[in-house]
């Protein structure tokens, strides 16, 4: 059956019927442009966060701990033998050998490694006392790791260098503790030992608990509170592409032994939050794009109704079924398509428009834009679901229409 | 010999309902090539019934419908349409022109879904039909546009398009006033001169007469067979028809 009888008839329809037309397009168009805005929000939001953290940690951390419990000699030698309560720790803490551990890695990661020092400390500064995680650092190599060098709001990565017992603090602990760049505080190291240490530097990660608990300072004044001089508890990688940690962290872990984890795996509670979060807005879209596809199939139905005699004059004249079918299918389609140009550019404008919007963070005292994810997927994936939904909703009515013997129609009219 | 156009066997059409209806009661009928066969009968009497079977607009509950030699009772609906589409040509009382298109576009609509033709070809035999049925100043009007009979005539170059073997006609003059009813039975009487066989439903005792052949259906079988006159074509009806397959 020629292919250009049915779009010429379909054509037909849709041209002479404006009216129907604008609220079939206009339907699908809102549906699109919205459901462009939801996704552009709910990614840029996502993905801003996620980047704050792979920014604020490092992409890999190797502990100095073992994912399951070492084998025990009289273990290895009689099988017989049931070994309990044996800690997951090494008798002496730290890394060995991390010197050599961090040349193998660089020989062929796909970033850099760092090491590190950390350990819990309590800081003091008058009536205040903060317990934190301290985590000891060579500035010369930290750089290569984290961002902190570009997180820092006054003094810079290198003054811990400068200063004897310099220590850099997140921006909400200086103001806990009412402390300012130059200030003395107070270092209680689990040992016992107290160390007068210097604030050379403030940072900001834009992560609360970071820049409340976290504070940084040469590896030697951390080893020092940890009472183990020369050890090193942290090896922290950054990669080039954070999203193969978790193939990087398997590898590594396989290699030298240690507890290898990702920020995947770090964060896998809130990762997981996010996927079902994912699912939630993509139901919702789903929903605003088939609630959209309502109008097609109100139209597309009435449409058919209203054309049954011709329906059954095509049938009668020896058009098939199916072809008559897909004229109506082709009509949605058409509505459906220009419904999708216009809702890409009421997507895009819906998300320009909210990109200019600004949120004030009472916590954080920030004031930043709303984060929108530009992505021609979404427009993609839009569109895609919405000329689909068009297609399904035509369908039902055309095949019902199609279906009526063309006699009982005849015979109706006369 | 004469050669049959169409014949059915022991034709019955049964409708199921709270009781069973027979609107067609065992009918056996031959048409010949060319001839012109009016049905008449009471409303009710089965003779829409009858012309609908013969058309393959509706399948029988027993019996058989042979078209061109082709026994259709065992055609899949697909195969039925295409039987329409390229050996019955239909004209209804209600035109049934589709309203968006001209005269000339529902003339191209039977060509077009037989996609067998190029667009020069269909173009000039549409023109000609129209022309032929008088119609040539009104090719590029809407349905709207035109009188009843004008459009009636439209849908009779419309069934005529594909050079159908049969042209089924309901009740084609019911809607047409006088001058109308006339011309477009006089263009019916034309076609069958021309060698295509023409089937006409009726009320019309008086244009039934001018058929070839007029049986009168009562409760879905035939009453009476009355052989009529017989007269030459008064306009040239583009052209013949296919002929039948042997």
């Amino acid at each position: 059956m020629a292919t250009n009888l049915v779009l010429s008839i379909a054509w037909t329809h849709v041209s002479t019927r404006v009216r129907q037309t604008l609220v079939g397009m206009f339907g699908v168009a809102m549906g699109v442009g919205f459901t462009i805005m939801m996704a552009g929000l709910m990614q840029g939001s996502q993905i801003d966060f996620l980047r704050q953290l792979v920014d604020t940690m490092p992409h890999v951390t190797v502990g100095d701990e073992r994912r399951s419990v070492p084998s025990q000699p009289a273990d290895q030698e009689y099988a017989a033998v049931g070994m309990s309560n044996v800690a997951n720790v090494n008798r002496r803490p730290g890394i060995r050998y991390p010197d050599a551990i961090m040349a193998s890695l660089r020989s062929w990661l796909p970033g850099d490694v760092a090491p590190s020092v950390k350990t819990t400390a309590i800081v003091n500064h008058g009536e205040a006392r903060v317990g934190v995680s301290l985590v000891g650092i060579d500035p010369r190599l930290e750089v290569r790791v984290s961002k902190l060098a570009t997180q820092m709001r006054e003094g810079q990565l290198t003054d811990l260098s400068k200063a004897a017992n310099g220590i850099i603090i997140g921006e909400a602990l200086a103001q806990k503790l009412a402390v300012k760049n130059g200030s003395t505080v107070l270092l209680g190291g689990g040992e016992g030992t107290q160390i007068s240490a210097t604030v050379v530097g403030i940072f900001r990660s834009g992560i609360k608990s970071v820049d409340e608990g976290q504070i940084y300072s040469l590896m030697n004044l951390a080893q020092t509170l940890m009472g183990q001089n020369g050890v090193v508890n942290q090896l922290r990688l950054r990669l080039s592409d954070p999203l193969v940690a978790q193939k990087v962290a398997t590898q590594v872990e396989a290699q030298i032994g240690y507890k290898s984890v990702s920020w995947q795996e770090a964060n896998a509670d809130l990762l997981g939050a996010f996927a079902t979060r994912d699912f939630i807005v993509l139901t919702v879209m789903g929903a605003m794009l088939l609630s959209s596809s309502f109008a097609t199939y109100n139209i597309i139905s009435t449409i058919t109704h209203e054309k049954r005699h011709d329906i059954a004059i095509m049938k009668s004249l020896g058009m098939r079924e199916y072809s008559v079918r897909r004229i109506f299918i082709i009509e949605s389609m058409m509505m459906g398509a220009v419904g999708i140009l216009f809702g890409w550019i009421l997507g895009y404008l819906l998300c320009y428009g909210w990109s200019q919007i600004t949120i004030f963070n009472v916590l954080t005292g920030a004031t930043t834009p709303l984060e929108i994810y530009y992505s021609p997927m979404h427009y993609l994936a839009s569109g895609g679901i919405a000329i689909l939904c068009c297609a399904v909703a035509a369908y039902f009515p055309a095949r019902k229409a199609t279906r009526v013997h063309p006699v009982e129609i005849i015979r109706g009219a006369s | 010999m004469t050669e049959v156009a169409l014949q059915t066997v022991n034709l019955v059409r049964r409708v199921q309902g709270v009781i069973t209806h027979t609107l067609v009661n065992g009918i056996d009928l031959s048409v010949a090539k060319g001839e012109f066969l009016a049905i008449t009968g009471p409303s009710g009497s089965g003779k829409s019934s009858l012309l609908y079977l013969l058309g393959l607009l509706d399948a029988p509950t027993e019996g058989e419908v042979i078209i061109c030699g082709q026994a259709t009772s065992k055609l899949s609906e697909t195969e039925r349409a295409d039987v329409r589409l390229t050996k019955c040509g239909f004209v209804f009382q209600f035109h049934f022109l589709l309203p968006e298109f001209t005269a000339l576009d529902n003339v191209l609509l039977p060509m077009r879904a037989h996609g067998q033709m190029s667009t020069k070809d269909m173009n000039e035999r549409a023109m000609s039909l129209l022309m032929s049925l008088g119609l040539g100043e009104q090719t590029g009007k809407r349905p709207n546009q035109l009188s009843g009979g004008q459009r009636q005539r439209v849908a009779l170059a419309r069934a005529l398009a594909n050079r159908p073997e049969i042209i089924v006609a309901d009740e084609p003059t019911g809607n047409l006033d006088t001058a109308s009813t006339q011309q477009v039975f006089g263009i019916l009487r034309d076609i069958a001169d021309n060698g295509q066989t023409v089937v006409v439903v009726t009320h019309d005792a008086a244009l039934a007469a001018r058929a070839d052949r007029r049986i009168h259906i009562v409760d879905g079988k035939i009453h009476e067979t009355t052989f009529g006159g017989h007269r030459k074509p008064e306009i040239a009806v583009a052209t013949p028809a296919v002929e039948c397959p042997s």
